[in-house]
């Protein structure tokens, strides 16, 4: 069966280059390479497709970053890495839902990843405030800091958007829903 | 400079909006008040994080975008380790084969409870064993049915399919016995203490008293003797001092006890309880009193209590004598008035009783 696995999988180097590169077409091929690995080994441990989704798209995301951020060292082949860091986070997972019964049932090698799945962990629990922080900071707030900060839109497209006749008021309108997303993030716990 | 002051100087600065000198001034703000550069290095980082969220859901809707396209369902069914064809019976129907165990327990546990048998409580055993005694008056007949029958054979010396005790009526042959020891017999023999066995013709029987007479005509059978016992006309009293000699085994058995009833469970009239230990076998045999007159026959015995038996009443013997036709007779059936056993001990009583005393031996198909 891993052989079948291995059979459309793009090499470590092509993918590393891919995402680098923004390639969508890597990162299907990707995600379509390893994906049945990790449902494996999830639902074979007490998780079902969801978890799979859940835990694999993490993984995914902590070597998309960690390519990004261009540190990243090929010491070990991307399969076995990304086994490694789903095994981490499953491993997290069922212990917090109390449903780890101590044995996981392997299905690969696997390395020690935990560093990088606690940097993963720290960073997710930023976003989690950043996005309580945006939804209590309703609308129009919401959506100027998205277009602007995020989509990187020009005040004068949001100007145009939310109707405001002059660019001075919507900058001051920025500056004042800026200022209270950083209160409401800082102020969480 | 109020917050929304330095914030616009701060993007100002960061977009590259500012004119050379606005940013030396800046600069040197930053260096002078620590407040505004922590201001400064708060407002990158945030914005930074922004970002990055930003650039987190769009990662994630590309990731969702490329799941939707996986078939998931087939993948599982594929991946997932099927256990050994048990395991997974056991998975997939756990519920269902729990519910029928139970219901099992629970009936077996119904049946053990409504039975009786469950009951560790002696003494409710007990009372229930009576309640089923006079409702159903349960008696067990007594008769050696239960011992192994073996295929029947012409032979008086081989074992019999039944068996039963008997007695002698007169010295020339007429025996009494249970109805139900020679019911369907196809032959009977009798075989006396010394072992010696008899070829006997049921004569009359009467089935309402389970009182069977019998005839030896065996042409080896000699004349017994005056019988030392007679037959008691009237009805003994309760506490009564009795026994009895039987074949419950192949030898001679002497059981004795006291009157303890003059009816069975069932209210029969016709039956005296006494408490003597009897067994299969006994059926047939003599009760006698103290002096040595036969008081009754004995039946049957409670299955449900040790120790009680039950016995046909001498009266009914009599009637039943009276009974047979006469034209059944080829000999006078004269019961003897005399009891010679009156003066003896017990060991005197058996020692004369025993010759008149036989197993009766019942072949059939």
């Amino acid at each position: 069966m891993n052989k079948d696995l291995k059979a459309s999988a793009p090499t470590d180097s092509e993918i590393v280059l891919g995402i680098l590169n923004n390639s969508e077409v890597v990162l299907r091929r990707l995600y379509t390479a390893y994906f049945p690995m990790i449902l494996q080994l999830i639902i074979n441990n007490n998780g079902d497709e969801d978890d799979a989704k859940d835990i694999y798209q993490e993984a995914i995301i902590v070597l998309y970053n960690k390519i990004k951020s261009g540190d990243f060292e090929l010491n070990s082949k991307l399969k076995t890495y990304i086994y490694s860091v789903c095994r981490r986070l499953w491993l997290k997972r069922l212990s917090q839902m109390n449903r780890y019964g101590g044995d996981i049932r392997d299905f690969e090698e696997h390395l020690p990843v935990e560093e990088e799945v606690d940097d993963h962990s720290d960073r997710d629990i930023q976003f989690g405030k950043m996005e309580s922080a945006l939804r209590l900071l309703g609308e129009p707030c919401k959506t100027i800091m998205e277009d602007f900060y995020i989509k990187n839109r020009s005040m004068q497209e949001i100007c145009e958007r939310f109707g405001y006749t002059n660019a001075d008021n919507a900058k001051t309108q920025k500056y004042k829903c800026l200022q209270r997303l950083k209160k409401l993030f800082f102020q969480q716990k | 400079m109020s917050d929304n002051q330095i914030t616009q100087f701060i993007e100002r600065y960061l977009d590259g909006s500012m004119t050379a000198a606005e940013r030396t001034e800046f600069e040197l703000l930053r260096k002078n008040d620590a407040a505004i550069e922590s201001k400064f290095a708060e407002h990158v980082q945030f914005i930074a994080l922004m970002k990055q969220y930003g650039e987190r859901l769009e990662l994630e809707k590309r990731l969702n975008a490329i799941h939707d396209e996986i078939d998931v369902h087939a993948l599982k069914e594929e991946l997932t380790i099927h256990p050994v064809w048990i395991v997974r019976m056991w998975r997939n129907h756990h519920s269902k084969i729990s519910v029928a165990a139970s219901v099992l327990i629970f009936a077996v546990l119904s049946i053990l409870i409504v039975t009786g048998k469950l009951s560790s409580d002696k003494s409710r055993y007990e009372e229930l064993s009576q309640k089923i005694n006079t409702i159903d008056h349960k008696v067990k007949i007594i008769g050696a049915g239960a011992r192994t029958p073996v295929k029947p054979k012409a032979l008086a010396s081989a074992p019999a399919n039944f068996r039963g005790t008997g007695f002698a009526l007169t010295s020339n042959g007429y025996l009494v016995t249970d109805y139900h020891v020679i019911k369907n017999a196809d032959s009977v023999y009798v075989q006396n203490a010394a072992g010696e066995s008899f070829h006997a013709k049921v004569i009359y029987t009467e089935p309402q008293y389970d009182l069977a007479i019998l005839q030896i005509n065996d042409s080896t059978f000699k004349n017994l003797g005056p019988v030392p016992y007679n037959v008691k006309k009237a009805e003994s009293d309760l506490g009564e001092n009795v026994y009895t000699s039987g074949y419950p085994g192949d030898n001679v058995v002497y059981g004795y006890g006291a009157l303890t009833s003059a009816a069975n469970y069932a209210g029969d009239t016709t039956e005296y309880m006494v408490s003597i230990p009897v067994n299969p076998g006994n059926s047939g045999g003599p009760l006698l009193d103290e002096k040595g007159n036969v008081i009754g026959i004995l039946t049957a015995r409670q299955t449900q209590m040790a120790g009680a038996a039950f016995a046909k009443k001498s009266i009914y013997l009599l009637k039943t004598i009276q009974n047979i036709p006469t034209d059944s007779l080829s000999r006078t059936l004269n019961l003897n008035n005399k009891n010679t056993l009156a003066g003896l001990n017990r060991k005197q009583q058996l020692k004369k009783l025993k010759n008149y005393v036989f197993m009766v031996k019942v072949y059939n198909q």
